[in-house]
């Protein structure tokens, strides 16, 4: 799933791990996502989605579609 | 603003906690398997109802472990988890198909020794530590 998490944050002025303590998470899993390593939960993306004001499918975009 | 800094601190610092809680335990275990292990022949001279102190109390700490193991799970982060399941998955995997492979050795007698618990205990280990490092590596 691809994702503009790096987008957002960098837009957002944020650093991983700052993005990571705002959500509480690792760093890693920051890294991971912004990555297209690894697909988060739907309460992580909600709190994505709530963080940088937009809808989930406008963070998060299907490969498939 | 001040809330969620204080949460932010709370899930770092409940993660720690949780870390160094499951350390302590896992060494006071490991004492005292060492002690129930040792203490007869070297401390208590073969007294069975100290043998038997002894070892009531390395199943109690190895229950305390244990919860502190799943607490400390619980604490991890959803990539975190993910890595640490696939390490258990695959530690389970391996001390099934080659625990009963191992003791199938000795049954058949095509081991001279005994099959040996601590072996099995030593493959898990090894196991569970490789799949925690390549699961990090993975997602780094």
């Amino acid at each position: 799933m691809k994702n503009k998490i790096k987008v957002l944050r960098a837009q957002h002025e944020l650093t991983q791990a700052q993005l990571a303590q705002k959500l509480e998470v690792s760093r890693q899993t920051i890294n991971a996502i912004e990555k297209g390593k690894f697909d988060p939960s739907l309460p992580l993306a909600f709190k994505l989605s709530k963080l940088f004001a937009k809808p989930i499918e406008e963070i998060f975009q299907n490969e498939e579609s | 603003m001040g809330i969620m800094k204080e949460k932010q601190e709370n899930w770092k610092s409940r993660s720690g906690k949780n870390t160094l809680k499951l350390g302590i335990w896992t060494g006071s275990w490991v004492l005292t398997t060492a002690l129930v292990a040792f203490g007869p022949d070297f401390i208590w001279n073969e007294n069975r109802t100290l043998t038997l102190m002894a070892l009531i109390l390395n199943l109690v700490i190895g229950l305390l472990m244990i919860l502190a193991n799943k607490n400390y799970v619980n604490s991890l982060d959803e990539l975190q988890r993910k890595i640490q399941l696939e390490a258990m998955g695959m530690a389970l995997g391996v001390a099934v198909v080659f625990g009963i492979g191992y003791s199938m050795l000795d049954t058949t007698n095509i081991i001279t020794h005994d099959a040996e618990i601590s072996h099995l205990i030593i493959l898990i280990a090894l196991t569970y530590f490789a799949g925690c490092v390549i699961g990090s590596l993975r997602y780094r």
